[in-house]
């Protein structure tokens, strides 16, 4: 047997707790646009306050200075799919404690509760201006986006998928990079994640990353970069390390401007930078580009 | 506080010079008994700090001492061909037991003016295109590939971000999953993070004993999950980042053992042990065929990860196994 079936088996109690947990949490709602608690919002870059509803109808981007909010992963597929299109893949993963990590089950049970998700990645199938695809979309709502064995099995599969079906994938990375609770088991995930990306490469399908607020570590080292198109959203943070990481390297102040997508655009890493308002035509234009003929 | 293996070190130099010093052949017995014991009890009673102190020791062979053990007819090639020649890689041909290699490693410096040359083997982007240049021309002669992982990490600077670091990792895996010919890669000290693993996408990994291998140091981990650094060797404890750990977790194919103390006590042994173990491993990769060594390779990686998945077969999104297929179409 292999060591996870042997840790399994040691700690059946752990899976029965997680599975009962698991079952009475409702699955991320399909096409429904959460109107969030309050109904007033301050824009964190020019300070205004906007009703929420404002924000919603205007995809997530402040009318007085455009900066971009934050998506979770729900309102972000809402947002930019055809209304009733998205099916959900790969459902009823459950999140181990392979460092046995005091508290860790309690945080994902609880970053379970606050976005009903099964952990930070969904994807399913999806049509954008009725062009099917496979779409990925990470929630920086739970712990920070970050890439545990989990997520970095569901990205697999949802390359897997792609090959599968034979679609183009488009996935949105919203991450802090490897989850560290989970110790190596999160850097392989590096390793796996690119794996598929080659595997997906090699049967001529087509691969969109688009790059949203943050994009750090080890998601901008592995998946995230290995798009045939980038896109980028407006003064996302897109880098390897993170700021204060570089900061505490060399002892000294970041240049303004330093890491976002515009730097990126400019040093030619990313192919373009799109306002989310436009981000549902590029993509539907790509995937027009590169639609194959089935047989 | 209890002592480290720095500690143990110290005290047993102490030792052997009180056995310079003397010429009493009756107390020089005892005190060769005492150097014996010590060694069995004390010094090879390590826990992950300890190893991790090992792993970065500033006598602990480097990458170079061994190629120069392994393949002393090695020839080092420079340069990434796209922007410069990043010191902290070393690459080159070179032959192990009569068999042609293509040989990539991170060295740590021996001296401060080497380690400040080498970056102290935090690698630049170009680092890593170089490496990438190298496997591709192994590729093209059909020459295995041998990886000498030691590194903090990659290097976290501005003109690494702006060269693009994690375009360059990305990239390195992404073509490493492609290459036709068996990687090998060993962790001779520390493998730091995605800096350790853009030249370890290999068919088969080893670490040494006394080598770490995590996801981020055991002080980053420290700082960031308990706002405190100075719990790094709580932190390491953990982690599991030992070899033995590794090893058990099936991320890792074999560990080289080392003598007691470390590897700079007898490092011969351990060149020794590393030179039988590659050429048994090429020995054993031979007899697969490009497409098995790619396949192997890939499907190594595909079974990483620490998760279970219950069947929720009414909830849609069922196609189990479906990805066992994929790689044989």
């Amino acid at each position: 047997m292999s060591k996870i079936g042997q840790y399994i088996n040691k700690h059946k109690h752990l899976k029965d707790k997680l599975k009962q947990i698991h079952e009475t949490q409702p699955f991320i709602k399909q096409n429904k646009m959460d109107v969030p608690k309050g109904m007033y919002e301050q824009c964190p870059k020019c300070e205004q306050t906007i009703n929420k509803k404002d924000i919603i109808q205007n995809h997530f981007v402040c009318q007085h200075c455009g900066h971009h909010f934050r998506m979770r992963a729900i309102d972000r597929i809402s947002d930019l799919v055809d209304p009733d299109s998205f099916i959900e893949k790969g459902i009823g993963y459950i999140t181990l404690n392979p460092l046995y990590q005091e508290g860790y089950e309690e945080k994902i049970m609880a970053y379970k509760k606050a976005t009903s998700l099964d952990e930070a990645y969904v994807y399913g199938y999806a049509k954008i201006h009725n062009q099917p695809c496979v779409i990925g979309v990470m929630d920086s709502y739970f712990l920070m986006g970050s890439m545990g064995s989990v997520v970095g099995e569901k990205v697999t599969k949802s390359f897997e998928y792609a090959i599968y079906k034979r679609l183009p994938l488009i996935i949105f990375t919203a991450s802090g990079g490897a989850r560290m609770q989970e110790g190596i088991f999160s850097l392989m995930q590096m390793s796996k994640t690119s794996s598929a990306a080659a595997k997906l490469a090699k049967m001529g399908l087509l691969y969109i990353s688009v790059l949203t607020h943050p994009t750090t570590g080890g998601v901008t080292a592995s998946f995230a970069s290995l798009g045939d198109i980038i896109l980028a959203e407006p003064s996302a943070l897109i880098g390897f390390a993170g700021p204060r990481v570089i900061e505490q390297t060399i002892k000294q102040t970041l240049p303004e401007g330093f890491q976002t997508s515009e730097f990126l655009l400019e040093k030619g890493f990313v192919d373009r930078v799109v306002h989310r308002k436009n981000m549902k035509d590029v993509l539907s234009k790509l995937l027009v580009f590169h639609r194959r003929y089935q047989t | 506080m209890k002592k480290t293996i720095l500690d143990k070190e110290k005290q047993l130099n102490d030792l052997e010079n009180k056995i310079n010093a003397l010429d009493d052949s009756g107390r020089l017995t005892s005190l060769k008994q005492e150097i014996e014991n010590f060694k069995k009890t004390e010094m090879s009673q390590l826990n992950a700090w300890d190893r991790v102190l090992l792993a970065r020791h500033p006598k602990r062979p480097k990458a170079k001492d061994f190629i120069d053990y392994l393949s002393p007819d090695f020839i080092e090639l420079h340069g990434d061909r796209n922007f410069r020649d990043d010191p902290s890689i070393i690459g080159g041909i070179g032959s192990i037991g009569g068999e042609v290699f293509t040989i990539i490693a991170q060295q740590k410096g021996q001296t401060t003016d080497e380690n400040i040359l080498r970056n102290f083997a935090m690698p630049h982007p170009e680092g890593y295109r170089k490496a990438l240049r190298l496997m591709k021309q192994a590729e093209k002669f059909k020459r295995p590939i041998l990886t000498l992982i030691d590194t903090p990490g990659a290097y976290p600077g501005i003109g690494a971000e702006e060269r693009g670091q994690g375009q360059a990792i990305a990239n390195n895996l992404f073509e490493m999953s492609n290459l036709s010919v068996p990687v090998i890669s060993i962790i001779i000290g520390e493998g730091g993070s995605g800096g350790a693993l853009a030249i370890g996408f290999a068919n088969k990994m080893f670490m040494l004993e006394n080598a770490v291998f995590s996801v981020l140091s055991p002080e980053g981990y420290a700082s960031i999950l308990w706002k405190d650094a100075s719990k790094a060797k709580e932190a390491a404890e953990v982690m599991k980042i030992t070899a033995q750990d590794l090893l058990d977790f099936d991320i890792i194919d074999g560990m080289i053992p080392e003598p007691v103390g470390g590897a700079h006590h007898k490092p011969e042994l351990v060149f020794k042990n590393t030179k039988d173990l590659i050429l048994q491993t090429l020995a054993s990769l031979k007899r697969l065929n490009a497409f098995e060594i790619q396949y192997q390779r890939n499907h190594r990686v595909r079974n990483f990860g620490f998760l279970q998945r219950f069947n929720y077969d009414n909830l849609g999104g069922n196609y189990n196994e479906s990805h066992k297929n994929i790689g044989h179409r």
